[in-house]
């Protein structure tokens, strides 16, 4: 297969894209969204066979910046996170059936574009940790053994690099030859953030990643996150609003598949434009 | 464990700081222009006002937005609290600085009627009270708060000297009213300010122990 690299150059392709559903409310700083879109999620419909989940999907979203997806379960959202590194085509029959999704001006659904290469870009983090039944240190190096990295010094140097990065370092150097699976829950969800950055994606995908985390966990990873995006781009799924309201710069509020409102995450959580948003975030929905 | 958002509340802190230093600052020079008949030092002092306003406000919006996004409970949601009702009274120790000005604007221009001896001395107290009702709040110091409040009555009760001071001599002398009526409310945005101060002071009281003690006070 032919594959297209995603560009890593740290500069937007299409400088002159206007930010319409950007909505300032006053006091929020004006965004300029036209120099940071990383990933142009361009009027998307999705299938699950018949089903459709999404509906007319259009949204911007900037590079270094955390990106909240909230809404009630069966929204879309994690859909949709799913369609940013095309996890969803392990499901038979689903499809993108209208519109189009780019990551630096490349359409990642393109025939070209290799699905492996994508989800090196573009990281994810699940929401039950799953560190592979090896050491933690073959966890942190296993995907750049698979990019056939196997320079010692070169894999000590990202082990270190990317734990460091993942705020777990200090708790776990001593012991980077025993299981990832005999860490704590927070630690292995940690252990699995040093992984996902090991690789140096751009974006980083997080779907629930504190669910199961007790709130000092929680915190550490809501601090991790606060961190990493000097570095990447992180979406994260959430049902926590707090969570959202903390840790994101935008937020998207989803409703029976439909994106009702995008915006700051500062607007969205003190003066929603749309009622379904306000009844949600203040927990008053249905 | 500090917090990435512990920068913010450090923000909102300062701010109230710093209402607290301005409005101390106003209300001395505004006893500093009655004493000495400064008619431009009252000015400076009306015009100094737009500072303590603008604070007032960004700390309310500080308040909505750290209530909002970060979801504060215990000490973190009474810090916040409290800072909203503390720089309202700030403001209201502001105004009325400038409510002594404005009179002070007006007295300067005439013989003063009397010498100034317990005008002064009721202001320092209630400066003295702001000040302490601030430690308060760089301290956590609640044992200074409770003598604060405890002090007001000093306040109150030279407040109603002066105005007993000032009816007589209004009786005998109709020439000294409107000069008395200044200096009367002159005293009573003294005796206000000491009441500020006691809110303060039970409001810090509120952040450091969580406990309401309005009201309670013999």
């Amino acid at each position: 297969m032919v594959t297209t690299e995603i560009p890593m150059d740290t500069r937007s392709t299409s400088p002159e894209s206007p930010n319409p559903e950007s909505v300032q409310s006053p006091g929020t700083k004006a965004v300029d969204a036209a120099d940071k879109t990383l990933i142009d999620i361009d009027h998307v419909d999705f299938f699950y066979g018949e089903n459709q989940a999404l509906f007319d999907i259009n949204m911007k979203i900037e590079e270094k910046k955390v990106t909240a997806l909230i809404g009630p379960s069966g929204c879309g959202k994690s859909t949709l996170l799913r369609c940013l590194n095309r996890m969803n085509d392990l499901i038979d029959g689903t499809q993108i059936k209208q519109g189009a999704i780019t990551v630096r001006g490349i359409d990642i659904n393109s025939p070209e574009v290799d699905p492996i290469e994508l989800r090196k870009r573009v990281g994810m983090v699940f929401q039950k940790s799953n560190p592979f039944p090896k050491s933690i240190y073959e966890n942190i190096t296993f995907g750049l053994r698979l990019q056939g990295v196997n320079d010692k010094s070169r894999l000590d140097e990202v082990v270190e690099k990317s734990l460091r990065g993942a705020a777990l370092w200090d708790e776990v150097k001593d012991r980077l030859d025993t299981s990832g699976l005999g860490l704590s829950g927070g630690q292995q969800q940690r252990l699995c953030i040093a992984r996902a950055i090991a690789v140096e994606p751009e974006v980083i995908l997080m779907d629930e990643p504190c669910s199961a985390l007790d709130p000092v966990s929680t915190s550490k990873v809501e601090e991790l996150i606060h961190e990493l995006k000097t570095q990447f781009t992180i979406i994260i799924v959430t049902h926590n609003m707090q969570q959202a309201a903390r840790v994101s710069d935008r937020t998207a509020f989803f409703y029976m598949g439909k994106l009702i409102e995008y915006d700051d995450t500062q607007t969205i959580f003190m003066k929603p434009s749309h009622d379904q948003t306000e009844a949600y975030v203040s927990g008053r929905f249905g | 464990m500090k917090r990435f958002f512990d920068s913010e509340l450090e923000q909102f802190r300062s701010h109230l700081i710093k209402m607290g230093e301005i409005s101390i600052q106003q209300v001395q020079d505004a006893i500093k222009a009655l004493v000495e008949a400064d008619g431009d030092q009252a000015k400076r002092v009306i015009a100094g006002d737009d500072e303590l306003d603008e604070l007032e406000v960004r700390i309310d919006e500080e308040a909505m937005r750290y209530m909002s996004l970060r979801s504060p409970i215990a000490s973190d949601l009474r810090l916040v609290i409290v800072g909203m009702k503390a720089s309202h009274d700030l403001e209201r120790v502001g105004d009325e600085a400038v409510g002594i000005a404005k009179r002070v604007k007006r007295l300067a221009k005439e013989a003063p009627l009397k010498s100034y001896i317990d005008l002064p001395r009721m202001a320092s107290i209630a400066l003295e009270m702001l000040r302490d009702a601030l430690d308060c709040f760089l301290d956590d110091d609640a044992e200074k708060a409770a003598i604060v409040i405890r002090r007001d009555k000093e306040v109150d009760a030279l407040n109603k000297q002066l105005y007993r001071e000032l009816t007589s001599y209004m009786i005998e002398d109709q020439h000294t009213i409107s000069r008395g009526i200044e200096l009367m409310f002159i005293s009573r945005a003294l005796e206000r300010i000491a009441d500020h101060a006691t809110n303060i002071a039970e409001e810090m009281i509120y952040l450091v122990k969580g406990k309401d003690v309005r009201g309670t006070s013999e």
